[in-house]
């Protein structure tokens, strides 16, 4: 599915995701984990195609497309979704709208409207939530909610899951990892944490350790278990 | 024409149109006493009117230029044209149109008869018959909405009674100028407890000048009335004229409430200075909603005089400024009874070298107790080419009162379209949904069919597609 190959990449003066390669295959679940500061977010903001982060080696492939080039919008009509961390606040601007527009118009109005309330149904998102400004005023959780309504709609291949899991009460946790394994559908999650929490909803295929820009050590679920249980300094001296 | 002016003058004779004269007019280039005369003469109005233009002539002559606010120093009044008679097409063809002008209304889906008159090539004689319906309703409860000259005409009492009452043409160089050369602009008179169901359109009263230079535009509401007065509309307007100068003049009486919408939208070659003022009186509420978005530069200031106790005011505003732009724009509000308030909100969004200015004036005069003003100006700046600046004024001579002031600047940050591009928006889009979200706050206040059309053109603006 997603094809990473030498990856560096560099943010004002520092590198800081340093030779990372790795191919995430189509329908599989990947836990990114590490520390702060290891480098996870880059590697979501740099696969999206943020206009921050620079590449100073390597290339991406989405199902064989080399997609380095290619403008954030691009991308995301590849089949590429990151939800954000830290979802921004849009004023005047609605979820709907944002769809509406994401969608090219080419879905009816009604039906986006219908649809977008069937999910935010199931994901418990109040109904002023989904008609007033996206993300004005809303809770950490709500606007994990509203991210994970916009995955939903927008049916994309690769999500990428930018720590969906901070911020967020135990009960949304569960509604948010519930849907995700309901709308899994043969998609692919590269689901970036800090902690097990969420894997405990969500099982990985396989777990990628981050460490200082660097790909450390790749595992099975259980490597997450081993996190949870020693840290990560151990897994470093292994 | 036995007038010895008439030598002066040039004739241009033009066929298939439905007015009572067939023939179109046009004064020559400049200005000086005796156009002015031969304005009125044409127009056969009353003594009073003439020496009025002629006295308004002088003080526009003595006037100096305004020394502050936008660059004004591109206008050559010796190089305009101060009267042309309704009929005469300013554009003849529409091949002659400018290429940007024809594209942005096939890109807005403007119908092509709708494109013909908005760009001055025909006259559309069709909404004659909308606008003679529309009158019949409006007589029924004793409206009268007509074009200014016809007023004079019909209604010389009421007329006299009020123009130029509320803006002498001493007020600034630009009312002297309106004030001696003025020509079509709406005239509205609602009686007392009158209510005006429908927004009145300017578009509708096609037969007069519709979109004249020197709009001279007076509206009268009487006790306990209401109307709703919409002016402009988002299609951009093209124009060979290069200065536009209305005046507009509305008295807000006890009670009564008159809501104002501007959509101004004129050709990038136009300097629109424009001079609104109202006045309310006891418990009346006046409301501009002001969006500009065309020409190349505006100095535009709706004001509300709040005379009477009790009397509300407000100004929503929206300036837009692309490149070669200078939107400086804002509002006053003057309270002078107790009770009164105010509210300001005016939202600027400045792009590719764009220039937007909020100017506005708040000023409570002793004894204006208990009054509440509350101004907030937001600018948004699309890029590193293009400047905002606020100029708000306060002249607070009252200590009994509730003053709000708010002002942000902000830039359109490249992580908010980040947010939307990586959601498989396009950065125009992203721009476009982004400014869109800006200003729908004044947006939403304006009518529905207005409002779809201004999201499409901040869209298109968004797209770099029109100039």
């Amino acid at each position: 599915m997603l094809q990473i190959k030498k990856l560096s990449v560099s943010a004002g003066k520092t590198t800081i995701l340093k030779d990372f390669s790795f191919n995430f295959e189509k329908g599989k679940v990947y836990a990114i984990m590490g520390p702060n500061g290891s480098g996870k977010s880059t590697l979501a903001f740099t696969v999206a195609g943020h206009p921050s982060y620079k590449m100073e080696a390597g290339s991406m492939k989405m199902e064989d497309k080399e997609i380095t080039l290619l403008s954030p919008d691009k991308r995301a009509k590849l089949g590429i979704f990151l939800s954000f961390q830290t979802p921004l606040a849009l004023a005047g601007v609605t979820v709907f709208q944002l769809l509406r527009i994401a969608l090219n118009k080419k879905k009816d109005p009604l039906e986006l409207k219908k649809k977008i309330e069937e999910i935010a149904k199931k994901l418990g998102i109040k109904k002023d939530l989904t008609e007033r400004s996206l993300n004005e005023g809303a809770s950490g959780g709500e606007k994990k909610k509203l991210e994970m309504l916009q995955a939903a709609v927008l049916d994309p291949k690769l999500l990428i899951f930018d720590e969906i899991d901070t911020g967020v009460d135990v009960d949304a946790l569960r509604k948010i990892a519930k849907f995700m394994n309901e709308t899994k559908d043969g998609k692919t999650y590269l689901i970036i944490t800090h902690y097990n929490r969420i894997l405990h909803y969500i099982k990985p295929d396989k777990v990628l350790i981050l460490i200082g820009g660097k790909l450390i050590k790749t595992g099975s679920a259980k490597l997450a278990e081993e996190i949870e249980k020693n840290g990560y300094e151990k897994i470093i001296k292994n | 024409m036995s007038d010895p002016t008439a030598s002066n003058l040039d004739f241009e004779y033009k066929y298939g149109f439905s007015m009572p004269n067939n023939y179109s007019f046009r004064s020559r280039k400049g200005l000086d006493e005796e156009i002015v005369k031969s304005i009125s003469f044409m127009k056969k109005e009353p003594v009073w009117m003439t020496e009025s233009r002629l006295k308004s002539y002088g003080i526009f002559r003595q006037k100096k230029m305004p020394d502050w606010g936008a660059d004004l120093s591109g206008i050559n009044f010796d190089d305009i044209y101060y009267y042309i008679k309704p009929t005469d097409k300013q554009v003849n063809s529409w091949d002659k149109l400018p290429k940007e002008i024809k594209e942005t209304y096939d890109r807005i889906g403007v119908p092509e008869a709708e494109k013909k008159f908005l760009s001055g090539v025909s006259a559309q004689y069709e909404s004659e018959v909308v606008y003679e319906s529309i009158n019949k309703e409006l007589g029924k409860i004793g409206v009268i909405f007509c074009d200014m000259d016809t007023a004079l005409k019909k209604y010389p009492d009421i007329v006299r009674k009020y123009f130029g009452t509320l803006i002498p043409p001493h007020d600034n160089k630009f009312a002297a100028l309106n004030s001696a050369v003025w020509s079509g602009g709406s005239f509205v008179y609602v009686p007392k407890g009158a209510k005006v169901p429908m927004p009145l359109q300017a578009y509708f009263r096609i037969n007069s000048e519709r979109f004249g230079q020197f709009e001279r535009t007076l509206i009268i509401a009487e006790e306990g009335s209401y109307v709703h007065y919409i002016e402009g509309c988002t299609a951009p307007i093209y124009t060979t004229n290069s200065l536009h100068s209305a005046v507009v003049e509305i008295f807000v009486h006890k009670n009564a409430r008159v809501r104002y919408t501007t959509v101004q939208n004129w050709s990038n070659n136009v300097y629109n200075l424009v001079t609104k003022r109202a006045k309310a009186e006891e418990n009346a509420v006046m409301e501009w909603v002001d969006c500009n978005i065309g020409s190349k530069v505006t100095m535009k200031y709706p004001s509300v005089y709040l005379m009477g106790e009790g009397a509300r005011g407000e100004v929503l505003s929206i300036a837009f400024a692309g490149r070669g732009q200078h939107q400086d724009a804002g509002a006053k509000m003057l309270h002078f009874a107790p009770n009164t308030s105010s509210r300001i909100i005016s939202k600027s969004v400045s792009k590719a070298g764009g220039r937007t200015s909020y100017r506005g004036l708040v000023q409570v005069f002793p004894k204006a107790k208990k009054s509440s003003v509350f101004v907030s100006c937001d600018a948004l700046i699309l890029d590193e080419k293009s400047r905002s600046d606020t100029y708000p004024y306060m002249k607070i001579k009252e200590n009994d009162v509730t003053v709000q002031h708010e002002a942000t600047v902000e830039k359109l940050g490249e992580e908010k379209l980040f947010y939307l591009t990586s959601k498989g928006i396009s950065k125009s889009d992203a721009e476009g949904l982004l400014v869109n979200g800006f200003i729908e706050p004044v947006v939403k206040e304006i009518p529905l069919e207005y409002s779809i059309e201004l999201n499409r053109l901040i869209n298109l603006e968004m797209s770099g597609s029109v100039g």
